[in-house]
C-alpha cells in the first residue's frame, strides 16, 4: 500500500520537520553566548545567522522572514543589544536568501561560500549601521572579523545541517 | 527571473515576501526607537528574557560544574595552604577594620560638628558572573541576580579591588553590566591625594583607562590613586577605580595625555559586589567640600 506509506511518511514529516530546526537554532544561540577562547573571540562566527541562512535556503516556505525576526528578538535580548537590531538584520538577510534560494541550492560549495560571505557582510553592515545611528562605536575589526570566521565555518555548518536534514527526511 | 517565479508559484506563503519583510523591518525600527530613546521596552525585554534565561543557564552549567569539580577535588595540602593564607589575610583585614571603625566614629563626630550630613553605609550583595559572553562589541558581563533581587539599571558593581562597572540591563533573574573599560563608559573620578576631579573613560582595553580632560598644568603624577567622586550620582563616592600610570604633558596641546590602570583585574573577575547606595545625595555635598576644582 504505497499510498498509506506515503501518508504515514507525510504525517511523520510534518511532526518532525520543525523540531530539528528549532533545536539547531537553540544550539546556535547557545554557541553565540558561550565564552570563546581569546584567539577565537574576535572571529566568532554569527552562528544564528549561518543557521538561519541554511534553513531559509533549504526550507524557505517554512523558515522565512517571520521566524528570523522572532529569533532576532531573542538574540537582541541575549546580547543586550538595542531591541530590534538583530531582528532587522536577520530578517533582511533571510529575505535575500529566500529570494535567491533556488540559485544558491545549485551553487557548488565554493560559490555558495562566497555568497554566504556576501550575505554575512550585509548582516554585519546592517548591525554596524544601526550601532552608528545609535552612537555605539566599536572598532571596525569587531564587525569584519566575524564575517571571515563565519565564512570559514560555513562549509562545516552546512554539511552538518544537511546531514540532519537528510536524516530527518525533511522535504523541501 | 528565476527567483521571482518561485516566489509567485508559492501561494501558500500568505502575503508577498517583500511586503512581509517591509512590515517586519519597519516594526524593528519602531522597536529600536522606542527602546533606545525612551526605554519603553523593558517589560518586552523581560518577557523575551524568559526564553533567554534557560539558554544562559545551560551554557553556564558546564563551567559551574567544572569549578565545582575543581573545588571538590583539590587536594588537602592545597586547601590547608589556602585556609592558612585566608586566615592571615582575615587577621590583617580585621586589624585594619578596627582602625576603620574608630575612624568612622571620628568622622561621624566631626561631620556632626560641621553640621554636615553623616555618611551612611552602602548595602552590598555578592553576585556571581555567569560564563556567558554577551555583546561582542562591548565590554560586558552577565551576573546571576536580577530584577527580582532588587537590581536596578545604573547600579554600581565593585569587586575586592575596586570599581568594575555598572548594570545596563536588568532581566528577571540575570542582569547585564558594562565594565569601566568599555569605550562608551565614562566615570567621574577624583585623585584621592588632592581631590582633583576629572572623568575616566574606557578604552576598550581591560588594563587602560584614559583621562582626556586634564589640563597640562594639572597636579597629577604616576602612582596617584583615582577614586569615584560620586558626581553624576551613578556611583557612590570613595571607591578605588584606577592608578595613574603615565602622564604625558604635551606643550602644544591643551590637555595632558593621562592613562591609568584599573585597580581590579577586569578580565579575571568571577565574583562581584553590587552596591545599593544610600549616599548619592551625601556624596555630592561631600565633594563640594573637598576643594581643588580642576575647572
Amino acid at each position: 500500500m504505497p499510498i498509506v506509506k506515503r501518508a504515514q511518511r507525510m504525517i511523520r514529516n510534518s511532526e518532525s520537520r520543525r523540531l530539528p530546526v528549532i533545536v539547531s537554532i537553540v544550539l546556535a544561540l547557545m554557541l553565540t553566548i558561550v565564552p570563546h577562547p581569546d584567539w577565537a573571540s574576535l572571529f566568532r562566527p554569527d552562528w544564528v545567522a549561518l543557521t538561519l541562512i541554511y534553513w531559509a535556503m533549504m526550507l524557505p516556505r517554512r523558515w522565512s522572514v517571520g521566524s528570523a525576526w522572532m529569533v532576532g528578538l531573542v538574540l537582541d535580548v541575549a546580547q543586550g543589544a538595542i531591541l530590534g537590531q538583530h531582528a532587522l538584520a536577520l530578517c533582511f538577510i533571510v529575505f535575500v536568501t529566500v529570494r535567491f534560494h533556488l540559485l544558491m541550492r545549485v551553487f557548488p560549495m565554493s560559490q555558495l561560500t562566497a555568497t554566504v560571505f556576501a550575505i554575512l557582510a550585509l548582516y554585519q553592515f546592517v548591525l554596524f549601521w544601526i550601532n552608528g545611528v545609535a552612537h555605539l562605536s566599536a572598532s571596525p575589526i569587531h564587525y569584519w572579523a566575524p564575517v571571515i570566521g563565519g565564512t570559514i565555518i560555513w562549509p562545516a555548518v552546512s554539511m552538518l545541517l544537511s546531514g540532519v536534514r537528510m536524516q530527518m527526511q525533511m522535504v523541501r | 527571473m528565476v527567483t521571482f517565479q518561485t516566489h509567485k508559484s508559492n501561494p501558500a506563503r500568505g502575503p508577498a515576501l517583500g511586503i512581509r519583510v517591509l512590515v517586519l523591518m519597519s516594526l524593528s525600527i519602531v522597536l529600536m526607537v522606542l527602546d533606545h530613546r525612551q526605554n519603553y521596552m523593558d517589560t518586552v525585554q523581560r518577557t523575551i528574557g524568559v526564553v533567554v534565561y534557560p539558554i544562559q543557564v545551560v551554557v553556564d552549567a558546564p563551567f559551574r560544574f567544572w569549578h565545582w569539580v575543581r573545588d571538590s577535588t583539590a587536594n588537602r595540602g592545597d586547601l590547608q595552604l589556602e585556609v592558612n593564607l585566608l586566615k592571615t589575610e582575615r587577621l590583617l583585614t580585621n586589624g585594619r577594620l578596627q582602625r576603620l571603625t574608630a575612624l568612622e566614629a571620628e568622622n561621624a563626630r566631626l561631620r556632626a560638628l560641621l553640621e554636615a550630613r553623616p555618611h551612611e553605609r552602602d548595602e552590598i550583595r555578592v553576585a556571581k558572573i555567569m560564563a556567558v559572553d554577551a555583546n561582542p562589541y562591548r565590554h560586558s558581563l552577565v551576573i546571576d541576580i536580577g530584577k527580582r533581587d532588587g537590581v536596578y539599571d545604573g547600579q554600581s558593581i565593585i569587586d575586592a579591588d575596586g570599581v568594575v562597572g555598572q548594570v545596563i540591563k536588568t532581566g528577571l533573574a540575570t542582569s547585564q553590566a558594562i565594565l569601566i573599560s568599555d569605550p562608551s563608559h565614562a566615570l567621574p573620578v577624583e585623585v584621592s591625594r588632592n581631590g582633583l576631579r576629572t572623568i575616566a573613560i574606557g578604552t576598550g582595553e581591560f588594563d587602560r583607562l584614559d583621562l582626556p580632560f586634564l589640563p597640562n598644568n594639572a597636579d597629577i603624577a604616576p602612582g596617584d590613586l583615582l577614586v569615584t567622586s560620586g558626581l553624576g550620582g551613578a556611583f557612590p563616592a570613595g571607591y578605588p577605580v584606577a592608578v595613574v600610570t603615565t602622564v604625558n604633558r604635551i606643550p602644544q596641546q591643551p590637555f595632558a595625555d593621562v592613562t591609568a590602570v584599573p585597580s581590579s583585574a577586569l578580565d579575571q573577575v568571577r565574583e562581584v559586589m553590587l552596591i545599593w547606595s544610600a549616599t548619592n545625595a551625601t556624596a555630592v555635598d561631600a565633594d563640594s567640600e573637598t576643594g581643588a576644582a580642576d575647572d
